[in-house]
């Protein structure tokens, strides 16, 4: 690939051109070369896949220039739009047969007694969990909007990702990462006035997370 | 349902250590590629860039690009 400063690259890819051709070329195969060592634990990500993506994020680098602030080298900030976009397609495949209203189906209600199918907690750490976990569901139902509780559902049990759940909810991942952020200050502040402190509700959980990592499904 | 116990534990931690100055996606991700060089060049992006650090202890979809960019360019460097 051609060394290019900054300026050589935005230079070059502004004007349509012969220029402009070389640049892209030069610059799909940076990309393809780092989305392949970015996907190599993904065996479901062929390169005809990677090539897509690439494509995708070409679309998009040129596009966007104009917002590109010079504060990194010209191809990690490539290389990053073409990480998101991947990223974005990937997630979308995974999820696009998931309705939030099953998931969120899947978690709601009483989820307090579940901590407790975890084998190692000793008894003293079953009431302690089963005690902040009593408190926290309480607090979510007094605390939350139905929306904000949708979201940590959906994000923090599911585990969806935050823009399939935008989406489906119809904001965008910005907006939901504020709406979650809103909602866990509430949280924080109604958790702090029943004292319950950051180290207690930590150490409640410390030997159940640190021995074992199975998921137990009931 | 069973809900695993790391999970909670994420969830009770997300919320106890909320704070106000907190950054979304869209900032994380606009910053994320000088983050990641800050990285490479072995200086502390965390120090520098508190917010983004922060956020992407919080965001799995942030941290798994991140994570992705990282390995994509330290290939791309050793190469």
């Amino acid at each position: 690939m051609q060394e290019r400063t900054n300026q050589q690259w935005l230079a070059a890819l502004s004007e349509p051109g012969t220029e402009q051709e070389l640049a892209l070329a030069d610059l799909r195969v940076f990309l393809v070369r780092g989305l392949s060592y970015a996907m190599a634990d993904r065996p479901q990500v062929g390169e005809a896949d990677i090539e897509g993506f690439v494509q995708d994020a070409l679309l998009k680098i040129l596009d966007s220039l104009a917002s590109f602030r010079g504060e990194s080298r010209f191809t990690t900030w490539a290389q990053k739009i073409a990480v998101h976009e991947a990223f974005t397609e990937l997630r979308r495949k995974r999820w696009e047969n998931v309705s939030l209203d099953k998931m969120i189906a899947r978690y709601e209600g009483d989820f307090a007694p579940s901590i407790l199918t975890d084998p190692d907690p000793s008894p003293e750490q079953r009431v302690t969990q089963r005690g902040l976990l009593e408190t926290v569901e309480r607090l979510i139902v007094e605390e939350l909007t139905e929306r904000q509780r949708q979201a940590i559902v959906a994000v923090v049990f599911a585990g969806m990702p935050t823009a399939e759940v935008a989406r489906r909810m119809g904001t965008n991942r910005n907006a939901l990462y504020k709406l979650m952020h809103d909602a866990r200050q509430r949280l924080k502040r109604r958790m702090q006035a029943e004292g319950i402190s950051l180290e207690d509700a930590l150490s409640a959980f410390e030997t159940s997370s640190g021995k074992r990592s199975s998921t137990h499904h009931v | 349902m069973s809900i695993e116990s790391r999970k909670i534990k994420h969830m009770v931690r997300n919320i106890l250590t909320a704070r106000p100055d907190e950054i979304g996606c869209v900032e994380c991700l606009e910053r994320m590629d000088r983050f990641v060089e800050m990285e490479l060049e072995g200086k502390s992006p965390a120090e520098a860039m508190p917010l983004v650090h922060d956020h992407l202890t919080r965001c799995a979809d942030c941290r798994e690009e991140y994570e992705a960019l990282l390995e994509a360019l330290q290939h791309l460097h050793e190469a």
